[in-house]
């Protein structure tokens, strides 16, 4: 079971707007199903690791991938491209609300 | 001719042969999908002008006597979460409506140097995310063979696309069953390629670690020759995985150019799929296709994979979790409609846009995985399902020891009626039951039509070792065969 300040809480973590009809249906939904997942629990798991990549082994190359610092000229156009769709964007930038206060003094 | 019926080497040896252009195969599919996508509802966008210079592109290739590619003047349909430049991506998404694709998938890329026609973008659960498509932010898809039913989802609009003639290949995406349960409720074959086999570039992203591109086609000939021209490694996807991986890997254990003989195989019939709760006249007409099978010299082995139960909370949690962190990125920065105006500061920005923009099951799941990664819950719920994931794996890596493909039913049961379950969302997410297993192995997996219940497809499920895709598709293509 969670409750009502869990459900605002997440929903903030989340950065979700919920209406008040919404908190109240995600709490019940949220419960039933986090209540469901619980059949997981009792099973042993202090031996065995995590798969997060599962066809990882088939990889010839190993860890992480690199390329070449270099530049790419295709991707100026595609940035350029990119800019264009977001919803607001000023002067080539995309623009985003005041992130830092003026210090008050 | 029935245009709408022909498979791709009909319609190759067609344009070959001069018996119709590309344009005109283009314009048939084109005026079919104006007149009856009505009923069905599949298509979210008709990319008219695009499939038109695609196909006179080919129809010019012929005339000047050039050699055109198998899939050259071949029309098709693309879920409308993969990227084709310059055409609407909206993931049936409201937070994505007036997004144009800056850059093609990479699968879409290699589609067009085959010159295959794009008609269109199918719709959707939004993001993915939904067995029914009743969750597209746009309107739901309807079965084509009863139209009060879902076709299934998440990838519903492209197997209804398929079902209905309105193209002749369609891609789709699986997470957790996505291409395999709608391909099931609407008759038409549809798979799941092992984790990496395609890339996932210009793909939206819901659960990267599970997420796979793949073909939908009325036959498993069509979708093997699509998978070939789709798969293969890909630098800008570092988890894709070259074409001949297991040669190159000296896999020995495994026939790297496999010759296929029906006697020689080994099917797995896993006990745990064959639960209480599965509709009798699917059991009966899943058992009868291993039989068919069996009769053609296939040995039929029972075996156990006892993680089983895991796999739909395991996958739940998983998937959630990558969603909530995947769709961050729409903020109202990046993307997203001017709400910005309307909010005082950057935080009520963010809450606006996606109170705004997401559908309601997109916000239970990004709810969900937000909970399942918070601190406090993280070991408990994430890093304990990723661990028994490693379990439910092993389940697989030990059947493959004794068996070449492992049979099962896609879905418990044929399409349910529309409105039928989208109030309970737990009994939703259980309809994935026999699919998630798969994504969560990152093993290939087809489903294939093999007969009727009550007037509604029954799909069968084969499951194959990692990156044997030929092999499970050259099983699917004796059911190409055997009339349902």
């Amino acid at each position: 079971m969670i409750n009502k300040k869990e459900v605002q809480h997440i929903a903030k973590l989340a950065r979700l707007g919920l209406s008040l009809k919404e908190e109240e249906s995600f709490r019940k939904d949220l419960s039933e199903i986090l209540d469901y997942f619980k059949i997981i629990q009792p099973l042993d798991t202090s031996k065995i690791e995590p798969t997060f990549h599962p066809t990882e082994n088939f990889l010839l190359e190993k860890g992480n991938i690199f390329r070449q610092d270099k530049e790419n000229k295709k991707s100026s156009e595609l940035s350029e491209k990119l800019i264009e769709l977001a919803p607001e964007k000023k002067e080539g930038y995309i623009k985003v609300k005041t992130v830092l206060k003026e210090y008050e003094f | 001719m029935n245009f709408n019926e022909l498979k791709i080497k009909e319609i190759h040896e067609g344009l070959v042969k001069k018996e119709f252009s590309a344009k005109e195969i283009a314009r048939k599919f084109l005026e079919n999908i104006e007149r009856k996508d009505k009923n069905i509802c599949s298509f979210l966008t008709i990319t008219e002008n695009m499939a038109i210079s695609q196909a006179e592109e080919v129809d010019q290739m012929i005339a000047s006597k050039k050699e055109i590619p198998l899939l050259a003047g071949v029309p098709l349909a693309v879920k409308d979460n993969i990227l084709v430049e310059g055409e609407k991506l909206t993931c049936a998404s409201k937070i994505l409506k007036n997004y144009i694709a800056p850059y093609s998938a990479t699968c879409i890329e290699k589609l067009k140097e085959q010159k295959s026609v794009i008609l269109g973008k199918t719709n959707l659960d939004e993001f993915a995310m939904g067995a029914s498509t009743e969750n597209s932010g746009f309107f739901p898809t309807k079965n084509p063979y009863d139209l009060k039913m879902v076709p299934g989802g998440s990838s519903g609009g492209s197997a209804a696309a398929v079902a209905s003639g309105f193209c002749c290949f369609a891609l789709g995406s699986d997470t957790g069953g996505s291409i395999r349960q709608p391909a099931s409720f609407c008759g038409v074959v549809g798979l799941k390629p092992t984790y990496g086999a395609v890339s996932r570039r210009g793909l939206v992203a819901f659960a990267s670690s599970l997420d796979q591109i793949g073909p939908i086609a009325k036959t498993a000939e069509d979708v093997a020759i699509v998978f070939e021209a789709i798969s293969g490694k890909d630098e800008l996807d570092s988890t894709s995985v070259e074409k001949n991986v297991l040669s190159l890997r000296d896999i020995s254990r495994r026939e790297t150019s496999f010759k296929f003989q029906v006697s020689s195989l080994r099917i797995g019939i896993p006990k745990e799929y064959f639960i209480e709760g599965i509709d009798k006249e699917v059991e009966k007409i899943i058992k009868n296709a291993i039989k068919n099978i069996e009769e053609l010299g296939a040995k039929i082995k029972e075996i156990s994979l006892p993680y089983t139960k895991y796999a739909v909370p395991v996958y739940y949690i998983v998937c959630t979790s990558e969603a909530s962190s995947n769709l961050a990125r729409y903020d109202g920065i990046k993307y997203g409609s001017k709400k910005g105006e309307k909010s005082e500061n950057l935080f009520d920005v963010y809450l606006n846009t996606r109170a705004e923009g997401f559908g309601k099951e997109v916000k239970r799941r990004i709810m969900l995985g937000t909970y399942a990664l918070s601190s406090g819950y993280y070991d408990a719920f994430y890093l304990k399902a990723q661990k028994i994931r490693t379990f439910i794996k092993q389940d697989f890596e030990k059947a493959f020891e004794s068996v070449d493909a492992i049979f099962c039913p896609v879905s418990p049961h044929t399409a349910f009626k529309l409105g039928e379950k989208i109030s309970d969302p737990l009994s939703m997410y259980l309809e994935d039951i026999f699919t998630v297993s798969a994504n969560l192995a990152g093993l290939p997996a087809v489903s294939v039509p093999v007969g009727f219940s009550k007037g509604l497809p029954v799909g069968l499920q084969i499951i194959g070792n990692y990156f044997e895709e030929n092999k499970i598709l050259e099983i699917a293509k004796i059911y190409d065969k055997i009339k349902k």
